[in-house]
């Protein structure tokens, strides 16, 4: 194991503050998640460290649960379109033929259409519920997945280990995961860092959009959405949650960037 | 009669494009037809008596087979027939014609603006490759590439209109508003759609030439003692053509899905909100509606893409 570079040792530390705070949301926030704790919209005090919001509530308070609500959301959504993505990924990869025309077709004709405008389309006859969005934000995502991960497995399949199992005898389940598993994970590593951040991106719009995440539950979008009609006094709550999603994203770029240069220079640049 | 390879290579493009919108309005009303969950309960909620289920069922024909109903649809879509939205009984094609060139206009004015400033931003980048310009350059267009749309936005609200008072916060647009008030309306969403896009749009133009710059030729013309920024320019750019219009359709057809986002933040009175709004209120045939043309041109631009690209190899135009 090489050293770490600072600036992945910064992003890690920083991704690690983001999960801390969004694990120990009830313990380390100061007031109650829709608890009315003062005046509307009061400035930033030693009381309430980041002022309060549109009704009231203590906007720290609201940020911590609202990670937590995000964060939440699009880590079960990007485990959900990695485990989908990658597997009909790979399985395209090892059968060919026929299953990875159409399965790859299909990819394509998902992709076709942009992400959010498919899942404005869904979500207008679903009902719009947590699980409703992970599983929308999840399937939709995992088409980029797929892409990759069955480009990255097509090299992998003619390598002669791969072979070697085949004539072992070996079935798909274990080629798919003892062969290429192993050997396809480091740029999906790499691929997770982005994904999720898109996921954070993509939750957080829905939600701002009303469409994501439902009130009283906080999330970062929706604090934007809370709080939008303080900026036109200049009141900045709205701005708050920005900070967070852009330190969230840069963070996560960091770590993925260290994984994604690792890798290439491993395989001699080719990645 | 024997076609120019181009020629056919070009119809078969078009025909995919074509083909693929067909299916992508499939995939759409299915989207919206047969998901788990019932259409007329979706739309009159929980309360809704047995009675007025019914009646709705009747009334959107819901108890035709799926098929039947999409090609009834998908007919009325090819003669330019919408349907009628279920919240007001408008016709969707008056309603989307006004706000339909309200986002072309203002997508129009962002990609006129981002696409030249990408393409200059990303020569200056391989110019001064590795040096302070490059990495600002790059540092600047991570941040705004870090950011959702929406968020961009109500930044650019803050600083431009609440604290320094430059643009107004809400872009209204009316008819018979003169050309000069409407640019200014639109100045702060304009603004927001080009940083949205440009940062890609620079950093894939960049990709680009620096993907041309390991050629042989290049070096020959380093070599000849050809000026670094004519070497990019003369020799480099004509030959990522293609993979610069390939990035400059890719981020139209994002500015597709940013103007949603945009419209919203602004309040302006285009396709987007006109989206957003239906949405919420489970208009089914406007949301499927707005789908299909937000598809099309999304599958537009990318079949555009195709045939540039197509066009502009010499080994193609010209075969031996």
């Amino acid at each position: 194991m090489r050293r770490i570079p600072l600036s992945a040792l910064v992003g890690m530390t920083v991704t690690g503050a983001f999960f801390l705070a969004a694990i120990l949301a009830p313990v380390i926030a100061p007031y109650g998640m829709a608890e009315i704790a003062g005046d509307v919209w009061e400035p930033m005090s030693s009381k309430f460290w980041l002022g309060t919001d549109a009704i009231g509530r203590d906007l720290l308070t609201r940020m911590i649960y609202g990670g937590r609500t995000t964060i939440w959301i699009a880590t079960l959504a990007t485990i959900l379109s990695f485990s989908v993505g990658s597997i009909l990924g790979f399985t395209a990869a090892v059968m060919g033929g026929w299953v990875d025309q159409f399965l790859s077709r299909m990819n394509d004709l998902i992709m076709a259409i942009p992400s959010l405008i498919f899942a404005l389309v869904v979500l207008t006859v679903m009902p719009v519920t947590t699980t409703t969005l992970i599983l929308v934000m999840g399937l939709l995502d995992s088409t980029r997945v797929f892409r990759l991960s069955r480009a990255v497995a097509v090299d992998i399949t003619v390598m002669d280990y791969v072979e070697a199992a085949r004539l072992r005898g070996e079935g798909w389940g274990w080629i798919i995961f003892r062969e290429i598993l192993p050997n396809a994970l480091s740029p999906l590593v790499a691929e997770l860092g982005l994904r999720f951040i898109f996921a954070v991106l993509f939750i957080s719009t829905l939600s701002f959009l009303g469409l994501g995440v439902q009130p009283p539950l906080a999330d970062w979008g929706g604090i934007v959405k809370e709080n939008k009609e303080g900026l036109v006094y200049g009141i900045p709550a709205a701005l708050v949650p920005a900070v967070a999603i852009a330190a969230l994203a840069i963070s996560v770029n960091l770590v993925a960037d260290w994984v994604l240069n690792r890798t290439t220079s491993l395989k001699g640049g080719r990645g | 009669m024997k076609l120019h390879p181009v020629v056919s290579l070009l119809v078969q493009r078009v025909a995919l494009g074509l083909l693929l919108l067909l299916a992508v309005s499939v995939l759409i009303f299915a989207g919206t037809q047969l998901l788990p969950g019932d259409v007329a309960q979706a739309i009159l909620g929980q309360s809704a008596t047995p009675q007025a289920l019914a009646n709705l069922r009747e009334q959107l024909g819901l108890n035709d087979p799926a098929y039947v109903r999409y090609f009834r649809w998908l007919g009325g879509v090819v003669q330019g027939d919408l349907g009628t939205a279920l919240t007001n009984g408008q016709d969707i094609a008056t309603a989307m014609g006004g706000r339909l060139w309200n986002t072309m206009f203002l997508a129009f004015w962002a990609a006129v603006i981002a696409v030249p400033l990408a393409i200059t931003l990303g020569l200056i980048a391989v110019r001064y490759q590795g040096r302070w310009p490059d990495k600002l350059i790059s540092a600047v267009t991570l941040s705004t590439i870090s950011l959702p749309e929406f968020v961009v936005g109500y930044i650019a609200m803050f600083l431009l209109a609440v604290k320094f008072r430059v643009f107004t916060s809400v872009s209204t647009v009316y008819d018979g508003m003169s050309f000069a008030d409407r640019m200014s309306a639109i100045a702060l969403p304009v603004i927001v759609l080009v940083l949205v896009v440009l940062a890609h749009m620079m950093r894939m133009t960049r990709a680009a030439i620096l993907n041309v710059m390991q050629s042989a030729y290049i070096e020959t013309a380093e070599l000849k003692g050809v000026r670094p920024f004519t070497i990019i320019a003369r020799h480099a750019l004509p030959n990522a053509i293609a993979p610069i219009v390939n990035v400059v359709m890719l981020n139209l057809a994002y500015l597709v899905v940013g103007v949603v986002v945009v419209e919203v933040v602004f309040v302006y009175p285009g396709m987007g909100q006109y989206l957003v709004d239906h949405v919420a209120k489970r208009d089914i045939p406007v949301v499927q509606a707005c789908g299909v043309v937000f598809a099309a041109v999304y599958i537009g631009l990318n079949m555009l893409a195709d045939v540039v690209s197509i066009l502009s190899n010499p080994r193609l135009r010209h075969p031996k």
